[in-house]
């Protein structure tokens, strides 16, 4: 399922690549002590470092070390033990150093791979070209005075991951299913949170176009900070459109940073900034090279924990589900662990996915709500699934109960046992209400006989309905069978 | 290697430097000196030396995640040239 464009002059296709920008989880930022905590008053996080004061020198965070190296092998990708940070010089309002202090040629993590699972059950390779640890830049606000933008700096100096694919993907598809397999694996970790709308992972794609057939790497536009999945793709498709026009009537493509403008739905050019692009990196020299041993990146990968792709196939095989149905579960690690339990609980994994992934999510997804705000537990939604497998109640019957646990948040084994609802598998009773109707309904038993065997299901309908749901329906089936067969 | 006036005007420009244009080609002068004693170090052969970052025999020193600072939001703002509450204030930049 290629994604193809059709021009007035053949079929093209995108290239894209994507830059991630993702906060990690840490205490105190990548060069400072003072704290990440988000929501803090204006400029109360911040050190001397942080504001650039003469004289401050930067010490590095060890944890933020670890939260890279972690990422890096999350992405089964390359650890350089010896990494080096540079300065990248811009001029900015809330970057008081006029330098962030990154990293170039010599990264801390090198190429790697994500598999993204694509919704139509195949899978795709993208490959990382790089990871390196940075400085975020402090926050302008503009909106509240008209002639002057305010500066807070509390978000200066936190440590980013930047996290560059190769220009691997082909679709606006392929880079929504590439930002979530990576917040996923982020999420596992405990590296990201990847929350998009507070601005802790952000992406900038990079697209070209190029007509179907062809290898070249035509001159890309990088689509800054879009702040959601769905934006990343919208503006990917807006752009590969524009690209194409702009050849198909003969003029060429500048290489130049573009906004995605959500609400028009298009990208423009950012006013462009003199020199922009003349970062004059160099080696920081406030900072030795950053080395550590094999042991170090040991004693992270032993403790690692198990990740989407691994769990994945672990639930497919301990729990016979199919790869789309053990993809949807492990994409949150919190539905995984609920799904789990359940599965564990009832000794069904197939059931315990019908009733996790089909009935619960539907009623999450329809309540906003989260996993851990689900009103049913995993221990009652357990119990429901034995009381079904234990022939206690019907299927029909059990989608009740469910309701009910919903309202209430009850133990499915009371609510059956105050109402009633136990299923009859006492045939005497079962008996008398299929004697009642066959000698109710003469004329459809005729109708029956005469070979309009579909009549049958009307029967056990009815059966159901005198029971109150309660009836076995397989039990009716059999019964009835035998009483016309008669 | 020689800088002419525009390369001069340039940097000046990324460094934020305000340089009238009748300094300018002194200076041009004096920075291509300083090029030209970085040229002489060229010659010395360093082919089987791994380009260093700094001259020291020394290990890069590592903190532990704690916060140890901030909340010191007046010493932070004690020098900015102008602030409204706890913000830096600068002239409006908008993109």
């Amino acid at each position: 399922m290629s994604y193809i464009i059709k021009g007035d002059t053949g079929d093209w296709e995108v290239v894209i690549g994507l830059e991630v920008h993702a906060q990690v989880i840490s205490a105190a930022k990548l060069f400072s002590g003072a704290s990440t905590s988000f929501g803090a008053d204006p400029n109360a996080n911040v050190a001397f470092v942080d504001a650039a004061m003469p004289g401050m020198l930067p010490v590095i965070n060890e944890t933020c070390v670890e939260q890279a190296v972690r990422t890096g092998l999350g992405l089964k990708a390359k650890i350089n033990r010896r990494s080096v940070f540079a300065r990248k010089n811009y001029f900015y309002a809330d970057l008081p150093q006029g330098y962030q202090i990154s990293q170039f040629d010599q990264p801390i993590v090198g190429e790697g791979t994500i598999v993204l699972d694509m919704p139509d059950g195949s899978s795709r390779s993208v490959g990382i070209e790089r990871l390196h640890l940075e400085q975020d830049a402090g926050k302008s606000i503009h909106d509240i005075h008209p002639t002057k933008s305010f500066i807070d700096l509390n978000r200066a100096g936190v440590a980013l991951m930047e996290i560059v694919s190769k220009p691997d993907m082909r679709s606006p598809d392929e880079a929504g299913a590439y930002l979530k397999k990576l917040r996923s694996i982020l999420r596992y970790l405990g590296t990201c949170d990847g929350n998009m709308e507070e601005g802790n992972m952000r992406c900038d794609a990079n697209v070209s176009v190029r007509p179907v057939g062809s290898n070249e790497l035509r001159t890309r536009c990088e689509i800054k900070n879009v702040n959601s999945v769905r934006f990343v793709m919208q503006a990917i498709e807006y752009e590969a459109k524009r690209h194409i026009d702009v050849y198909e009537n003969g003029g060429k493509i500048d290489q130049e940073t573009r906004l995605y403008d959500s609400a028009k739905g298009e990208t423009r050019t950012m006013r462009s900034k003199e020199f922009a692009h003349d970062y004059r990196y160099f080696p920081d020299p406030d900072l030795l090279p950053l080395e550590f041993d094999e042991a170090f990146v040991d004693a992270i990968r032993v403790k690692l924990p198990e990740l989407p792709d691994e769990k994945k196939d672990r639930f497919m095989k301990e729990y016979g589900l199919s790869s789309y149905d053990a993809g949807v579960l492990v994409a949150e690690k919190e539905n995984a662990d609920f799904f789990e339990k359940v599965a564990k609980l009832s000794g069904d994994g197939k059931l315990a996915n019908n009733w996790v992934s089909n009935n619960l999510f539907s009623v999450l997804n329809a309540k906003n709500l989260t996993i851990d705000q689900s009103p049913i537990s995993a221990e009652n939604l357990a119990r429901l699934i034995a009381l079904i497998k234990n022939n206690t109640i019907s299927g029909r019957l059990a989608k009740d109960v469910f309701e009910i646990m919903l309202e209430s948040g009850h133990d499915p084994e009371k609510i059956v046992e105050e109402r009633g609802m136990k299923q009859i598998t006492d045939t005497g009773a079962i008996e008398k209400a299929v004697d009642d109707l066959l000698a109710a309904n003469p004329d459809k038993v005729a109708q029956i006989k005469a070979g309009k065997e579909a009549l049958i299901g009307w029967f056990v309908g009815q059966v159901m309905k005198a029971t109150q749901g309660k009836a076995n329906p397989a039990m009716c089936q059999e019964l009835l069978k035998k009483k016309l067969a008669q | 290697m020689s800088l002419d006036k525009a390369t001069v005007r340039r940097i000046a420009h990324l460094a934020r430097i305000e340089v009238p244009d009748s300094a300018l080609e002194p200076l041009a002068q004096e920075l291509s000196g300083i090029m030209g004693w970085i040229e002489q170090l060229r010659e010395v052969n360093t082919d089987a030396v791994a380009p260093m970052t700094g001259g020291t025999d020394m290990k890069l020193a590592w903190r532990k995640d704690v916060q140890t600072d901030g909340d010191k939001p007046e010493k932070v703002l004690a020098n900015a040239p102008d602030r409204h509450e706890a913000f830096f204030a600068v002239p409006k930049v908008v993109e």
